[in-house]
This record gives structure tokens, C-alpha cells and sequence, in this order.
């Protein structure tokens, strides 16, 4: 029989190196994969993680590879202070949705206005639409200790349904020869999140979330709340002791990466998506809870983590378009990187034991 | 006649050798206890003798032939039987399906309920087999798995701090089964820290201290002093107590009823006293009829009707944990790792627990770390807690030891009140006394001390009046002088000595 024993003393330097190990890992069996469908696996993995950054095309690719580790980060970023207080939200998906179609509502009931202030006004009405879609998760676990998980998750189907509603009815373009898609914020400057440096990919998105990863990095090293955070999450009864309330920390932890959630939602339907379609969303708010674990639920690691995932998005188009591979594969390999790095965890804090041996 | 022989018992874990060359033998109808500090040793070595844990070095004889338990079952079937301290008990079956459960072939359920019936009467162990697990007192439950341990027929029955859970009449008449069971020719290791207890029970004792031997003792020619010191290494000065002075009431408690969260916990039920300055009140009980229930509802965890809890004549029932610690009125709860401390994080993120507001740990939410780790050098310091650093996790320092940091953090912030339930549960002695003392002198520099204990010796120890906390009821305060043990021991009962 094979049991798992607890590491009396998991070493800290492997503990740090987890990740690292996980996308050799995923390197691996990835390349594996790629064998399986009749590739070659050492193309595939240098299209994947080398061509996006020094390829021949790497000045569109980078870019392209903060374009979309932009809302990777932020939704991460949120979703990393209710993951350390043991409070799962995984509907970002949902709350990224609602945010662009508040913030998009907001800026579309305006159009054509010309203010400076439709834009920062959307981001509000983005951010709100994202807190409250995640407060109701909260509030049926405060009140009916419903399962967060489960809530927040199925909300995601009904803000995806609320979306196709919105593109089909109020929120279809009056111009748009009935296509189910909102007027495109392209032509609405004032609601426009344009490319601030031509090529560079950097859009208002980008700073906003550079700025979140180091105001998250005090909040959560320095701050009584990330204090409190941490402290809920590792020993709930030592928290209730330090006079934490838990319904507060339940609320503020949802609401936090409900905003966020729904402000990256606004940045990137104003921005790289243009408009609201029934396609808009793609899996951000999912793919995020990846970057949150890769990058250790730790501000920093998340910067990292979610550049390492925007760039397998990017890579995983060059290898869909070049080597005609499905997308269904790069998802694999996607999947693939998170359960080698629960895989590769688990070991570094327990070790396998095979046989009767000694017990605790 | 030797049952079982121990020769050079040795078992290392990376870091500590737990047992180092142990060797002592337990005789045939002996009941021979096992002395010890908490980390001596005491708990490995047993558990390599129920086939727990295998040694590394040395080898065991059993009646003369060679014993090697590899697996619980294997020193079963040799004779070994072991009462835990917590019991493997299913709330929700009958007391005969759960001693069916422990069995290799029970037999079928008539046949086992009589023979539970005839163990249980010629032991004086009074239990019906029909009823329900859940329904039962926590010493009822330790007899189901006593009898449990004597359907086996034990050569040698191991009981790992039995008394700890049961009132002072339960433990005479669990003295009485042992007795008895010795006269019968079984023998009996027995592990408790209790020394009184020790020495009217126990033929012989042998004391452990950091994994190895240090002597064997008869405990009837010893004082508990004498063999604490043999088990601590050094000399014990005992608490003592200042001439009682106290002032106006300070913390009161009026008709203070809740229901408990816990399904199976106990609802306090009008509980009323007053706790004056300068005084240590003690509130004893088996653990279960309230206790954890009234910490919480004291130190603000939860909360109650806003005028049954007053501090220094403001209504506090309903504020929270944080606006009482402002006000004066601190905790510690009785566990440590989880509740009074989180045990990954380091000794002076700690002290934020119950420091960040009152000690000012911090400006504008803001954590001020070197403050924090001066607070908690301070502590490490006045309290001698043996730690490397306050950088180390909460969850390295032994039992004792962390006790004095969470006692220290609390006492250092200057309490008017200070609630503290358990003090020195599973602190080696000397750690006690000091823990004691500390107590004492924070009422005698004017703060009211309410101790909750299971400990009657160390209530009566520290304590200048006295209550007693059964099925979430309070007894009227009494002055602790005169009162005695058995007095205590008939209210702590209740109707639940049989």
C-alpha cells in the first residue's frame, strides 16, 4: 500500500522551486502529447515558450503576451486574498463578464458624450458590477452557509446567459445589421482603452495592473488586513481569537476579487475586444486560478505566473496556426502546468511511503 | 515475575532521540507507572510496545520469549491492551457495537452484550450495554473502552493518563477496576503526571526523563515533590501566595445564558458571579459541561446580551474580542497551536494576535514588525521561553514552552482582567509552576484572574474562591480556604457518579 507521510520540515528552497519544476514537468509530458499527435515535440515546445518572447515575431508576440497577461494578473491578483483565507471564488469568469457588461452598459447609455470622465466612470460601474455578481456568493454562505464554491461557479452561466441576453436586446448595436454585438468602443473615443504606446501593447489594463500587483504586495506583506488574511486562512480559531469576524472576511475576500474581476472585464472589452459579442469571454477569470496557484497566491509570483500563462496563449496560437494543432491541446497543456504544480507540491510536503511502515 | 522485560530501547526521529537506551522490566500483577515531563518519551515508548512504532535498536521480551510487535494486532493477540487518552468512540451507536467494532470476529450481538454485562459487573464497571454512545458520561465512555481492552483477556493493560477527563469519585472507582484487575494477576503500565494519584495506585514507578531512564522509585517512599524534581532535574519551589486583599468587582457576569454552536456542546445556562481585583478565581469541572462555551462567550469570540458581561461597569456583551482587549479584559484560550496561536506563523507575527491594537503594533493598519519583535523578545525573555528566535514558528516550541509565550503575551500587556482556561494542560512542571506564579502576581498587583481548570490540585493551589461549572451551571462562588477535594469533587459530579 502507498501512503503519504508529512515532511516533518519541507524545505523552503524547494518549496520556492515548485513551480520551476512543474513546467519542466509540463515540458515533458507536454512533448509527450505532442508525439501522441504526430509532432514534433521540441518545435512545438519552442513555439510555445520561446518564439513569443525572442522569435522572429516577438515584437507583435510581447505585446500580444501582455495583452492577455494583463487581466491574467489582476483577476489573480484578487482571487490570491480569499485562496489564502480558505474562501474559493471560482466565478471570476462570471464577475468578469458582469463588470463589461455594466461598464459597457454605462459607457453605451452615454454614447456619443465627449467627457474625460465616461472612462473612469466605466471602470467604477465595471468594478461595481464585478463586486456585487461575487456578493452573492457571499452572502448566501454568510447567511445559509451555502457553498461558495458551487454559487460563485454557477453564476458564471448565468452572467454568460445575462451577456447573450444584453448583446441580443438592449445592448445591440442600433447600427449593426442586427448582429448580436454591441456598438464597437473603437468609435466611441471617450470609452476607448487605446494602445498607449503603438506596438507595445500596453493599454490603461496594463498599468492599472502593475500598479494592483504592488499595492496587493503591501496589503498583503505589510497590512493588517493581509495579516488577517493569512491568519484566517492557516488557523481560523486563532483569527475568531484576534477578534477577526469571519462573515467580514468572507464578504471583503468575494468583493475584492469581484472588483477586480470586473474592472479587468471593462479594461478588455473597451480595449483588445472592442465590443461585447456572445465570444467575449475566452477563459480569463478561469485561467487566472492557475496563475493564482502558480504564482504562489503571492503578488509577485502572480506578476510571473501570469506572464508564463499569456505566454502558452500566445504560443498556443502560433502552434494551432503553424503546426495545425487543435486547441483543445494547448489546453491540455495548460491543465497539465497546474496539476504538476499540485503534484510537485504535494511531494515537496509529504513523502510517498510504500508498505506498512511506521505511522504517526 | 517479569511480564515484560525492556532491554536497551532505542528509537531515533531526525532531530531527537526519543527513547535512548531504555531498559526497565514490569512485573506480573504490577501496576507500574510511567513518570515523565511531556517530550520525555513516555508516548513513543509505549506506542513501540502496542506495535505502533518499531525501534531501531534493542528488543523486548514478553514472559521470557522475544517480542516484536510489528502492528497493534500482532501485541493484541500477544496479550497487550491500551486505553488512549482520546477515546475511538461512534456517538451515534450502542456501547456493544462499538466494542464489536474493535474486534477481530465479533461475536454476535446477544452473545457480546452478555458477555460485556458479566466483565462489566465483576469489575465494578457499571454500563448497559444497549445504550447509546452519545448519551454517556465522559467517564462512562472511558469504561467502554476499558472493557473493551478486558474482553481480550490483557496480559498487560496500558493507560495513557486516565484520570485526566474524570471527576475525583470516578477516578476512586476506576482505582478500585485496577485494583482488582492487579489481584487477578494482569499487570498494568500507567502513564499519568497526576503524582498524588501515583502514589496511592502505583507498586513501583519509573521516571523518564529526555528519552532516557533516569531511576525507578517506590512512589509510596517518595513525595510528589521528590519525583517531580527527579523527572524536571532540579530543585521545584512551589507558588507561593500573598495575604488576599481585593478590591471592588471589577469583571460581572449577570444571568449569562447561550446556546453552544457546537451540536454536541453544553448551553450556558444563567450564569452569574463576580470576579474583584486582585482576585484568582477558579472554576472547576470535567471538561464538556460548558467551559469552552464561557472562554468564548468572555473573551468576545461570541457574543451575548449586552448587559450580562460588565467590565469595570461598562456593558460589554456585546463588543467583540478587539474592543475588550482595549478595554482591559484579556485571554488564553486552552489550545494553543490553532487558537491562541497560529502555529506556521513566527513568535512575533504572533503577538499581533492580541498585541496589534493594545500593544500598538502598527499605525494606521500599517504592521510595525520591529515592534512586533520586540514585544515578542520582551516575552521570550521575562517568561524564559527557550526558543532560538522569535522568527521561529509558533508550532516548534514544545507544549510548555509555547504556553509561556501565549501566558507572557497576555500578562505583559497589562490585563485589569485576565481569563485563562487550562493554564498549564500538558506543561511539563517546572513550566507550570512558573506559569502559577505568573498568575499570582498578576492579581496581586491588582487584576481579577479567573482560571478555568480540570486541574483540581492547581485550583487549589492559586485560587482564593472557588466555583464549579456543571452542565453549563454555575456554582455560588465559595472562598477557596477549607473547601476540600471531595467537597469539590460531589459538585463537580452533578448526578453523573455512579
Amino acid at each position: 500500500m502507498m501512503r503519504l507521510e508529512p515532511r516533518p520540515d519541507p524545505s523552503n528552497i524547494m518549496i520556492g522551486l515548485t513551480p520551476i519544476f512543474a513546467v519542466i514537468a509540463t515540458m515533458i509530458f507536454g512533448g509527450m502529447l505532442f508525439v501522441f499527435l504526430g509532432k514534433n515535440p521540441v518545435d512545438a515546445i519552442r513555439m510555445i515558450f520561446w518564439d513569443p518572447v525572442f522569435g522572429e515575431h516577438a515584437f507583435y508576440y510581447r505585446g500580444q503576451i501582455l495583452v492577455k497577461a494583463a487581466p491574467l494578473i489582476m483577476i489573480a491578483l484578487g482571487l490570491s486574498f480569499g485562496f489564502r483565507a480558505g474562501i474559493w471564488n471560482i466565478g471570476a469568469e462570471g464577475q468578469f463578464i458582469m463588470g463589461a457588461v455594466i461598464g459597457g452598459a454605462t459607457g453605451l447609455a452615454l454614447y456619443p458624450l465627449d467627457s474625460f470622465l465616461v472612462f473612469p466612470l466605466m471602470i467604477l460601474m465595471g468594478s461595481i458590477g464585478g463586486l456585487l455578481w461575487a456578493l452573492i456568493p457571499a452572502y448566501l454562505k454568510i447567511k445559509f452557509n451555502a457553498n461558495e464554491i458551487l454559487v460563485s461557479l454557477m453564476l458564471v452561466y448565468v452572467a454568460f446567459n445575462f451577456l447573450i441576453g444584453m448583446v441580443t436586446g438592449p445592448l445591440r448595436n442600433p447600427d449593426g445589421f442586427n448582429f448580436p454585438e454591441s456598438r464597437s468602443f473603437q468609435d466611441f473615443p471617450s470609452a476607448h482603452n487605446p494602445e498607449l504606446w503603438a506596438g507595445t501593447g500596453i493599454h490603461w489594463g496594463v498599468l492599472i495592473t502593475l500598479g494592483m500587483v504592488i499595492f496587493a504586495y503591501i496589503a498583503i506583506t505589510r497590512h493588517i488586513f493581509g495579516f488577517n488574511v493569512r491568519l484566517a486562512g492557516q488557523a481560523p480559531r486563532a483569527a475568531k481569537f484576534a477578534g477577526v469576524d469571519p462573515n467580514k472576511m468572507i464578504a471583503i475576500c468575494l468583493g475584492i476579487s469581484g472588483a477586480l474581476a470586473g474592472m479587468a472585464g471593462l479594461f478588455e472589452l473597451t480595449g483588445p475586444a472592442g465590443k461585447l459579442t456572445t465570444t467575449f469571454p475566452v477563459g480569463y477569470g478561469f485561467t487566472a486560478i492557475i496563475v493564482a496557484f502558480l504564482g504562489r497566491l503571492h503578488p509577485i509570483g502572480i506578476l510571473f505566473a501570469g506572464l508564463l500563462l499569456a505566454i502558452t496563449y500566445v504560443g498556443g496560437d502560433i502552434i494551432q496556426s503553424q503546426l495545425s494543432l487543435p486547441k483543445a491541446s494547448i489546453q491540455v497543456f495548460q491543465g497539465m502546468l497546474l496539476f504538476f504544480l499540485l503534484a510537485v507540491d504535494i511531494l515537496v510536503n509529504f513523502k510517498i511511503r510504500i508498505g506498512k511502515g511506521i505511522s504517526k | 515475575m517479569t511480564l515484560i522485560a525492556l532491554n536497551n530501547l532505542t528509537k531515533k526521529y531526525p532531530g531527537v532521540i526519543a527513547n535512548d537506551d531504555i531498559t526497565f522490566e514490569v512485573d506480573k500483577g504490577e501496576i507500574h507507572a510511567l513518570l515523565g515531563e511531556n517530550g520525555a518519551g513516555k508516548s513513543t515508548l509505549v506506542k513501540m510496545i502496542y506495535g505502533l512504532v518499531q525501534p531501531d535498536y534493542g528488543m523486548m521480551r514478553l514472559e521470557g520469549k522475544g517480542f516484536t510487535p510489528s502492528e497493534p494486532r500482532t501485541a493484541r493477540l500477544a496479550g497487550i491492551a491500551m486505553v488512549f487518552q482520546h477515546f475511538s468512540l461512534f456517538e451515534a451507536l450502542t456501547v456493544a457495537e462499538n466494542i464489536a467494532l474493535g474486534m477481530e470476529n465479533p461475536p454476535s450481538s446477544s452473545i457480546l452484550s452478555d458477555r460485556i454485562t458479566k466483565v462489566s459487573y465483576k469489575y465494578g464497571l457499571s454500563l448497559d450495554p444497549k445504550r447509546l454512545v452519545g448519551d454517556l458520561s465522559v467517564g462512562e465512555r472511558q469504561r467502554v473502552e476499558i472493557i473493551r481492552c478486558l474482553l481480550q483477556d490483557p496480559k498487560l493493560l496500558i493507560m495513557d493518563e486516565p484520570t485526566s477527563v474524570l471527576t475525583p469519585q470516578e477516578v476512586d472507582a476506576l482505582f478500585l477496576t485496577l485494583r482488582r484487575l492487579r489481584d487477578e494477576g494482569t499487570s498494568i503500565l500507567y502513564i499519568s503526571h497526576k503524582l498524588e494519584e501515583i502514589k496511592v495506585l502505583c507498586e513501583r514507578a519509573t521516571i523518564l526523563r529526555r528519552g532516557k531512564v533516569i531511576g525507578t522509585c517506590i512512589p509510596k517512599n517518595e513525595t510528589a515533590k521528590s519525583m517531580a524534581e527527579m523527572m524536571v532535574g532540579s530543585k521545584l519551589k512551589s507558588p507561593k501566595k500573598s495575604k488576599a486583599n481585593f478590591g471592588a468587582p471589577i469583571l460581572e457576569v449577570n444571568n449569562l445564558s447561550l446556546k453552544s454552536s457546537d451540536p454536541f456542546g453544553t448551553a450556558l445556562k444563567n450564569i452569574s458571579f463576580n470576579l474583584r481585583a486582585g482576585e484568582v478565581m477558579g472554576v472547576a469541572g470535567v471538561a464538556g459541561n460548558g467551559q469552552d462555551e464561557l472562554m468564548l462567550a468572555l473573551s468576545g469570540e461570541v457574543l451575548s446580551d449586552l448587559n450580562s458581561i460588565k467590565l469595570e461597569n461598562k456593558q460589554i456583551g456585546q463588543s467583540n474580542p478587539i474592543q475588550r482587549r482595549l478595554l482591559g479584559l484579556l485571554t488564553a484560550p486552552e489550545e494553543r497551536l490553532g487558537h491562541a496561536a497560529a502555529p506556521e506563523m513566527s513568535l512575533a507575527e504572533n503577538t499581533l494576535l492580541s498585541g496589534f491594537q493594545r500593544q500598538k503594533l502598527g499605525r494606521r493598519g500599517f504592521l510595525n514588525k520591529p515592534g512586533a519583535i520586540a514585544f515578542a523578545e520582551k516575552i521570550v525573555q521575562q517568561f524564559d521561553v527557550r526558543t532560538p528566535s522569535v522568527r521561529n514558528g509558533a508550532k516548534s516550541l514544545s507544549g510548555g514552552n509555547l504556553q509561556k509565550f501565549v501566558i507572557g503575551r497576555e500578562i505583559l500587556q497589562n490585563p485589569k482582567v485576565f481569563i485563562v482556561n487550562q493554564p498549564t494542560w500538558g506543561v511539563d512542571a517546572a513550566a507550570a509552576a512558573f506559569i502559577r506564579q505568573a498568575l499570582l502576581e498578576l492579581a496581586e498587583g491588582g487584576a481579577g484572574v479567573l482560571v478555568i481548570s480540570q486541574d483540581l490540585d492547581e485550583l487549589m493551589e492559586i485560587s482564593d474562591s472557588f466555583m464549579v461549572l456543571s452542565e453549563g451551571q454555575i456554582s455560588t462562588p465559595r472562598p477557596a480556604k477549607g473547601i476540600t477535594i471531595e467537597a469539590i469533587g460531589l459538585m463537580m459530579g452533578g448526578t453523573k457518579v455512579a
